[in-house]
């Protein structure tokens, strides 16, 4: 039995905006269990002392100066577009929102 | 029909909790995370990079004039800075995103905890901040297909990405309780004196009618011992005087459903700003899981206090302290400097002055004939088409004795119109107090042999009679005769 239930992966799945089929459902269920066992393995460890890590690196206070750097050409700006009209992006109407 | 309570009904049975939240668009000259241009008014899409478009393998980095006005805003709100602080990602899939997420903040926001105080009828409300963070602005979507360019009948959604990235503060106040009736005004009060921090700051022109200032309204209502109630939160507030109508509206609106016994939704709702009412948009429910994380994109940052202690040092005085002291400076009593300030002319009443002008003056005519035609207009007095140069001048002539008023308020209806400045517009509409004192004797002449039975009166005694003389000898001259020196020379041919 999955600690992980089908409407969570349909929830998650709907907030990725990914489309899944119910066997799906159960097939990523499962999985998803898997690596939340993984998970828990690791909590195992000790990290008593142990600072959190957001980031891998060890860097702070990277910071560009507020200059200007040339943008793209909107030929190349568009031309990864969907659709496109009046040079600019074209999507289908946005739902559930008066703007 | 939305029931509605009036206002009084409802704040005898309620007590008001406010909330604000304000976005400022920060006038840096390049966007949050990348070199494009901020630019306002260029051509769609044309300042779009790989960065604010997150084109695969793009890197951001962090622009430091905006941490710096960000820290900046945060001192001027009283508040602590952090010394340990990031972005974090907040997820959602909308078209005015290009990257599907917006770099925010999330549980470390850049300053915490601060408070601003506000003047409302005499008492100081403080209202306290919750956080400052910094994140960036999002796309301008326009609605094609439908009648209005709303959304409602689209259908289809045009994107331009030029905004999407420029850095963008947001503050958000704790609950505001104990307001009562005044919750609209100390809303209102609220949203100016952040404008005018910020404004003095420097960082962003904060002009609500173009979008640089954002506010949305937080509001609930319970009854007095009650816990808080539900709150609604509504966006699309343009303007200051909006900021105080949404909250009424929301009073009246959300006590007349408590009253039938209904439950307020807790749900975002839009200004309309032609009628004054809010209508629901989304409901909460689906929006508001963001599953934040952190940016890992970005470096952490940790301000150092010697650099938060120069922005401190850097900044200037503040906009109460300010006004204190102009309000000192030109001589007025509280309530014409509150006039002043409810006018917005605080700016507009120091340059004028500025331009060589006498305190009185300048309030004169900014509180007077200019906030009249702006009434008349609908328009704010600074969007007026005259300049502080222009009153100084025009009010140079009427201390000159070259215009009395009636003639200077036909010069402002030139100046207005465009005809160019007042000097000009009294020149080609020939608008000048006579002061050739041979025409304005043979004007006077003749209305005493037009109104024998009056100058009698005068030589009577009766100085007082002298009025309907003067009036006559105006209707001659057009108007343009100084009433003084009329007065003069017609008690010195009759007494
Ligand atoms: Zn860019």
């Amino acid at each position: 039995m999955s600690t992980i239930s089908r409407e969570e992966v349909a929830h998650l799945a709907r907030l990725a905006r990914l489309e899944v089929t119910d066997d799906e459902l159960d097939a990523f269920a499962g999985q998803l269990d898997v690596i939340l066992e993984s998970m828990k393995t690791l909590g195992e460890v000790d990290t008593e002392g142990v600072e959190p890590t957001s980031h891998a690196v060890p860097l702070v206070n990277v910071f560009r100066e507020d200059q200007h750097q040339p943008s793209l050409p909107r030929e190349d700006v568009l031309a990864g577009a969907p659709d496109t009209a009046e040079d600019r992006f074209r999507v289908p109407r946005i739902l559930d929102e008066e703007a | 029909m939305t029931k509605l309570n009036t206002y009084e009904a409802a704040m005898a049975a309620y007590e008001p909790v406010l909330g604000l939240e304000t976005h400022i668009e920060l006038d840096t000259n390049t966007k949050m995370f990348c070199g494009c241009s901020t630019e306002f008014g260029a051509e769609p899409n044309t300042q779009v990079c790989p960065v604010c478009l997150a084109l695969p393998g793009a890197l951001p980095v962090a622009n430091r004039a905006a941490i710096e006005a960000t820290i900046k805003i945060g001192l001027a709100l009283n508040c602590r800075i952090a010394e340990w602080t990031r972005f974090a990602r907040k997820n959602y899939f909308y078209p005015d995103m290009p990257k599907n997420f917006q770099t925010s903040q999330y549980e470390e926001p850049l300053c915490e905890d601060g408070y601003v105080d506000v003047a409302v009828d005499g008492r100081t409300y403080r209202v306290e901040i919750e956080r400052v963070h910094l994140e960036e602005d999002t796309g301008k979507t326009l609605h094609v297909g439908g009648a209005t360019g709303r959304i409602h009948g689209a259908t289809e959604s045009l994107v331009d990405y030029n905004r999407a990235g420029i850095p963008l503060v947001e503050i958000v106040t704790k609950p505001v309780a104990g307001t009562a009736e005044l919750a609209p005004e100390v809303a209102r009060a609220y949203a100016t004196e952040l404008r005018d921090i910020v404004r003095s700051l420097g960082v962003s022109d904060v002009r609500m009618e173009q979008g640089s200032m954002r506010c949305d309204v937080n509001l609930s209502l319970n009854k007095p011992g009650d816990a808080w109630g539900t709150r609604t939160e509504t966006k699309n507030v343009n303007s200051l005087r909006s900021v105080e109508r949404a909250v009424r509206y929301e009073v009246r609106r959300q006590s007349a459903l408590l009253d039938g016994g209904e439950k307020i939704v807790q749900e975002t709702r839009h200004f309309q700003e032609a009628s004054g009412e809010t209508s629901p948009g989304r409901s909460k429910e689906e929006a508001t899981d963001y599953r934040y994380f952190p940016e890992p994109d970005l470096a952490v940052m940790e301000p150092s206090r010697e650099w938060v202690e120069e922005l401190r040092a850097s900044l200037p005085e503040p906009p109460r302290k300010r006004r204190e002291r102009l309000q000192a400076e030109w001589g007025l009593a509280d309530k014409e400097m509150q006039s002043v300030v409810n006018a917005d002319a605080v700016e507009l009443i120091e340059s004028t002055i500025a331009a060589g002008t006498s305190a009185s003056g300048a309030v004169k005519w900014w509180l007077g004939e200019l906030s009249r035609r702006a009434n008349e207009t609908g328009a704010e007095l600074g969007a007026l088409a005259v300049t502080p140069a222009q009153v100084a001048e025009l009010q140079g002539m009427v201390e000159d004795g070259k215009l009395n008023d009636k003639l200077a308020r036909q010069v402002i209806d030139g100046v207005l119109a465009g005809e160019g400045g007042p000097a000009e517009v009294a020149a080609a509409r020939g608008l000048e107090v006579v002061s050739d004192t041979g025409a304005l004797e043979a004007a006077v002449e003749e209305a005493i042999a037009a109104n024998p039975d009056v100058a009698e009166k005068i030589r009577g005694g009766k100085h007082a009679a002298a009025g309907a003389l003067i009036g006559a000898v105006m209707k001659t001259t057009k108007g343009q005769a100084d009433a003084k020196t009329v007065r003069e020379l017609i008690l010195n041919k009759l007494t």
